[in-house]
């Protein structure tokens, strides 16, 4: 089913809620903060943003957002995870921790890239965006291992930095903080294409 | 070519931190007590400021040791901080692989005239303000992350919500008065003319702006968000109350759900007693931390 500009929810329960918001409306979405599951009834997709992963997570737990998530996705809505949002949806947590989501065939690493002072901006090469982008990394997870159905769009310094699986979309980096919005539209497809 | 340090990874950790809590602690133990109650970082220091207020002398950065061992303990982002001034404290805590670095009035100043070139580190820093000035100042020196300085260890809200206050309506006459009127304004308050540009175009600080100095209950998370805070951070107000892993929990909710009074009201009963609040006008000029620095 087809929509002119799809409601697209964003997770808002701590972390870059604004960012990836503008980043929704500048890409041509309409977008809602969401702030409690019995929202996302009203919603065709979902982000859930960067923040501080165990603080999402344990919020998420707390009101309920777990069942509700993944209820979600399995009517098919889009999900997209960026660096706290993609260990949320990961299945496997490389610390031996819970997962929380576990909607995506994924190992997650936190802060695989080190503490902030590793933290940094560099251009990555995703072929299904065409030209390069600026890939933003704080605190960044990476994609350890992924089962054969997802799709690994993109890698940098031989570590996997942005997947696919069917309708899980997830990226370690930010492209929030920048105003580049190819990977936003790359979702609002996905959406529009659910 | 991966670029490190760059001025948006800095302000970029601070984006991340929004909505959230960020508690100090002096030990391994209270940083995880932090991180279980969901907070989205931890301020290491030797001493939290009611203590320093009450032991007196010269307060500096904390024990390495200490830092380090709250920084293996807990997986959030560890901050600590540096005197005013101190660029050796703050190379030391670089050095150490902190995430990011408070140059806080809290701790006694090492320079009464000069703050820390900020721009010259790969560690990102906070700053205290009572003013849109001194935000400005502080930002125009290299800081990606700025908060109210409030009156630090005492419980009492008040000066957090008078600078925050300040700053919002500063903030707002840049926003209608005339270009031709910004080069006084910049003059007047003392900040970087570029910088009082750009709030004049965006309406906005141009980093993320947290709230501090006082805050010891989740109604009062919930009201600095109201005022337009980013985000929070408790000092004395967790683990000098009487049942800190209840009071921290709370506190995080109160500051995602801050509009949601019901919710507020439900976090807030059985959490124990907050800490004794110290009324302001009762403490010597000399005493005040907030103002330290300029």
């Amino acid at each position: 089913m087809s929509k002119e500009s799809p409601v697209i929810g964003v997770l808002a329960l701590q972390g870059a809620v604004r960012e990836h918001a503008a980043a929704l409306r500048a890409a041509g979405a309409e977008t809602e903060a969401i702030k409690w599951p019995d929202q996302l009834a009203g919603i065709a997709g979902l982000i859930i943003p960067g923040g501080e992963s165990t603080t999402i997570g344990k919020l998420m737990v707390k009101y309920g957002f777990i069942q509700a998530i993944r209820d979600l996705a399995a009517s098919g809505r889009p999900v997209y995870g960026s660096c706290a949002g993609l260990i949320a949806v990961a299945k496997r947590i490389t610390e031996g921790t819970d997962p929380w989501l576990s909607l995506m065939d994924i190992e997650a690493t936190r802060n695989a890239f080190g503490r902030q002072q590793e933290s940094f901006e560099a251009e990555i090469a995703i072929p299904v965006l065409g030209a390069p982008f600026t890939g933003v990394f704080i605190r960044a997870p990476w994609i350890e291992t992924a089962g054969s159905g997802v799709d690994i769009l993109a890698e940098y310094d031989g570590r996997k930095i942005m997947a696919r699986e069917n309708n899980i979309l997830v990226t370690a980096f930010h492209p929030e903080l920048t105003t580049d919005t190819r990977v936003h539209e790359y979702f609002i497809d996905m959406v529009r294409e659910a | 070519m991966a670029e490190e340090g760059t001025l948006r990874v800095k302000t970029g950790l601070a984006e991340m931190l929004k909505g959230g809590v960020i508690m100090d602690v002096t030990n391994a133990e209270q940083a995880k007590i932090a991180e279980d109650a969901g907070a989205v970082a931890v301020m290491a220091l030797e001493r939290v400021p009611s203590d320093i207020r009450a032991a007196g002398g010269v307060a500096r950065m904390a024990d390495p040791a200490i830092v380090e061992n709250i920084m293996k303990t807990v997986s959030i982002p560890v901050m600590a901080k540096a005197r005013i001034g101190h660029f050796a404290e703050a190379r030391v805590l670089e050095s150490l692989g902190v995430d990011y670095i408070d140059e806080s009035e809290v701790l006694t100043p090492a320079d009464e005239d000069n703050h820390i070139n900020k721009w010259d580190y790969k560690v990102p820093f906070v700053c205290g303000a009572r003013n849109l000035g001194e935000a400005l100042r502080r930002i125009g020196e290299g800081a990606a992350m700025i908060r109210t300085k409030g009156e630090a260890g005492t419980g009492n809200v008040v000066e957090a919500v008078r600078h925050m206050r300040t700053i919002t309506n500063e903030m707002k006459v840049l926003a209608v008065v005339g270009e031709e009127e910004l080069m006084t304004a910049a003059k007047n308050m003392g900040a970087p003319f570029e910088l009082v540009r750009a709030v004049a175009k965006t309406g906005k600080l141009p980093v993320v702006n947290f709230a501090a100095g006082g805050i010891a209950t989740p109604a009062d998370a919930a009201l600095m968000m109201m005022l337009g805070v980013d985000g929070v951070f408790v000092g004395s107000g967790i683990f000098k109350s009487t049942d800190p892993s209840s009071m921290a929990k709370a506190i995080v909710e109160a500051t995602t759900h801050f509009n949601d009074a019901a919710l507020v009201a439900k976090v807030s009963k059985g959490i124990g007693d907050p800490m004794r609040g110290l009324e302001i006008s009762e403490i010597d000029e000399k005493d005040l931390l907030q103002t330290r620095g300029w």
